[in-house]
């Protein structure tokens, strides 16, 4: 076990810089998650820390040491790939004690640590079977399975369940995240999916053409995103942005003019902007009598405990809305409904650098 | 088919019907009703596969004939095509003695040529593999240049390159040797580009997977890619040691001594028959027999790894 520090780390190919700086801490037994789109040089960066891929400059460490030069074999870490890369032609058994027979253990500890293994994830029945002949989740816990035999210091794991159906998905994740707590193993989990990411961390990096936008809790993140691309890419279904004119009293949209705190107004007048990214997500939007954003409902999805509504702001062809609404009476389609933002939970961004306006989260 | 399934078939194809490119077996049960009841095209399908079969097996069995009667019956004209009682007695002598006045024993000559196809049968997969495995998982300066080095060999046969060839293995002394025989044949590049193509198909996660575990490449390409590659190893193996097998002209211009001989040059020498001698045909069909059995066994051995190995990868 050991944490894993990054200093100024940077990634480049030829002269195209993929990964700008990352400067960040992962504690002793933490479940750190990396989430960002396809190409924001999450996998990239978990690729280095396990040396499958040059560090151009910065400094990685795992525990104390620094790793730039190791070789992967020397970093202690074990992987978990998303195609999982099983050999194909080694049982299940094989597979888990492959890497500890390179490492010269003798058999007796192998054959203890690949059953104790294979008891935790429930792979006894079939240690003797060939990858091929198991299903996507098997050999996903096959693939843990080899990782967790090594007895690493740090977990890698780059999208492990993305090759899994969605209900396999939702079960693994918790298996995941519960094995890992019960190791206690420093782990580093790539994913695109936000739901993972938010379920499964005990902090979660969010990640964005290279440059990590913010380290946080689940909850912080949700709660106080550092910058608009944060709060879109946080909650589902996403934070609803609109770009406002600031007036005196609030934001105007259309002409409508929404709330805004006292505290974030006046940190826009002192950056001087007349205009901001003003976002509210779908739940704190309330029914406003009469007043608000006129909304054309264009679908209703309902899902029992909950519904949302998807609208155009003054009719189609106007700016889209999603918005929860009270599920046992959810409006319907083609019907108008006015929609007020409550203005305790409304975010406000700078229009240019997208940072958030007022400090601290909103109470 | 069943043909009850064709109008929902149809009914899923309605872009290709209306093109006229439904698929055939659909236009003939549309057609015809029912698929098997063809007795006329039956017949002739099976006429036209005897056929074949005949013109490919009554040669060799005319061989085999030939080689079980004495040598007079098989100058008799007409030859008898009923097998006769010397089929011991005439391959015993052509494996003990050999046959006209130059040829070794056939025994000899069958022990050269499985020992010259092993060696380029094998050498050519190892060396391949070898180099396929440094031109796929090494970065190495001039790494394409040397794949197209190779590749471009592939358009120089034995017989193009043959007087260099000769020249340099008789300079480095290999005439009359195994070495001779088999060294200037092993060098494939058909070989290197099949197993650097399957190697293309082995995802790099596999490899970062070793490294990770502690791997080196050597041991990698021992514990993974060749036990991967055995069926592709299988087909090769097949092909490779039929093609040393049949080798003629290399062995006859790199062999002077009858102790090298191969036995496909060694037939050719039986039937020249020097001066007067009557060829003995009847020892020369038993050898032409004896030579086809080991490419018919490999083959017939290896028949389900052959197959797998040009169809499937086991992946």
């Amino acid at each position: 076990m050991a944490k894993v520090d990054f200093h100024s780390v940077r990634k480049s190919y030829g002269q195209l810089e993929v990964i700008h700086g990352v400067d960040a801490r992962v504690a002793d037994g933490e479940f750190i998650v990396i989430v960002g789109p396809s190409g924001c040089g999450k996998s990239t960066l978990l690729r280095m820390v396990a040396g499958l891929e040059s560090i151009t400059a910065g400094e990685i460490a795992i525990g104390d040491r620094i790793v730039n030069e190791l070789e992967p074999k020397d970093r202690d870490i074990a992987m978990v790939f998303q195609n999982y890369a099983l050999y194909p032609h080694m049982s299940v058994y094989d597979n888990m004690a492959y890497g500890l027979r390179i490492r010269g253990m003798s058999k007796e500890e192998i054959d203890q640590r690949v059953r104790k293994a294979g008891g935790i994830l429930e792979l006894g029945p079939l240690l003797q079977r060939k990858p091929r002949q198991l299903s996507g989740g098997q050999r996903q816990r096959v693939a843990m399975g080899r990782a967790i035999v090594r007895e690493p210091k740090v977990f890698l794991m780059d999208e492990p369940l993305s090759n899994l159906d969605a209900k396999l998905r939702v079960s693994t994740r918790t298996q995941i995240a519960a094995l890992q707590a019960r190791l206690g193993i420093t782990t580093v989990y790539v994913t695109h999916d936000q739901v993972e990411a938010m379920t499964m961390g005990d902090r979660v990096a969010v990640m964005k053409d290279g440059i990590l936008q913010q380290v946080d809790t689940p909850l912080r993140l949700y709660e106080a995103p550092a910058n608009v691309f944060v709060a879109g890419f946080i909650g589902s279904p996403a934070m609803n942005l609109f770009t406002v004119d600031l007036v005196p009293d609030g934001a105007r949209l259309g002409d409508e003019v929404l709330p805004m705190s006292r505290e974030i107004l006046a940190a826009a007048h002192s950056r001087g902007l007349s205009q901001a990214t003003y976002g509210v997500r779908p739940e704190s939007f309330q029914p406003g009598d009469g007043q608000g954003l006129s909304v054309a409902v264009t679908l209703v999805e309902a899902l029992g405990s909950d519904a949302y509504m998807y609208g155009a702001i003054g009719g189609d062809g106007g700016q889209n809305v999603v918005a929860r609404v009270d599920p046992k009476r959810p409006p319907r389609k083609g019907e108008t409904v006015r929609l007020m933002p409550t203005a305790e939970e409304v975010y406000v961004f700078d229009v240019k650098t997208g940072d958030r306006l007022g400090a601290g989260p909103p109470s | 088919m069943d043909v009850s399934t064709v109008p929902e078939r149809k009914a899923r194809l309605p872009f290709l019907a209306r093109f006229n490119m439904l698929p055939r077996t659909i236009l003939r049960a549309r057609r015809e009703g029912m698929v098997e009841n063809r007795p006329l095209l039956d017949v002739l399908t099976h006429v036209v596969l005897i056929v074949g079969v005949a013109v490919i097996a009554f040669p060799v069995y005319v061989t085999f004939v030939a080689s079980t009667i004495t040598a007079e019956q098989v100058l008799a004209a007409p030859m008898p095509l009923v097998p006769g009682p010397h089929l011991i007695d005439n391959y015993r002598e052509a494996l003990l003695r050999g046959a006209g006045n130059s040829a070794a024993p056939v025994w000899i000559m069958m022990v050269n040529s499985l020992v010259s196809a092993l060696i380029i049968a094998i050498g050519k997969i190892a060396i391949s593999l070898i180099s396929a495995f440094a031109i796929v998982y090494f970065r190495f300066p001039m790494r394409n240049f040397f794949f197209w080095m190779i590749f471009v060999t592939l358009m120089l046969p034995v017989e193009v390159r043959i007087l260099p060839t000769y020249k340099i293995v008789s300079d480095l002394g290999m005439l009359d040797s195994y070495a001779g025989l088999t060294l200037p044949l092993i060098a494939s590049a058909t070989a290197t580009f099949l197993f650097r193509q399957f190697f293309l198909t082995i995802p790099d996660e596999l490899a970062e997977a070793a490294r990770i575990d502690g791997a080196g490449p050597m041991r990698f390409f021992w514990d993974v890619v060749i036990p991967m590659s055995k069926t592709s190893m299988a087909a090769l193996f097949v092909i490779q040691f039929i093609y040393g097998w049949n080798q003629y002209l290399w062995p006859l211009i790199v062999t002077t001594q009858e102790n090298y001989y191969t036995v496909v040059i060694g037939i050719k020498r039986m039937i020249v028959g020097g001066g007067d001698a009557a060829i003995e045909w009847q020892l020369v069909m038993a050898t032409a027999i004896m030579a086809m059995l080991p490419p018919a066994a490999v083959v017939i051995l290896m028949q389900r790894w052959f197959v797998k190995g040009l169809v499937d990868t086991e992946k």
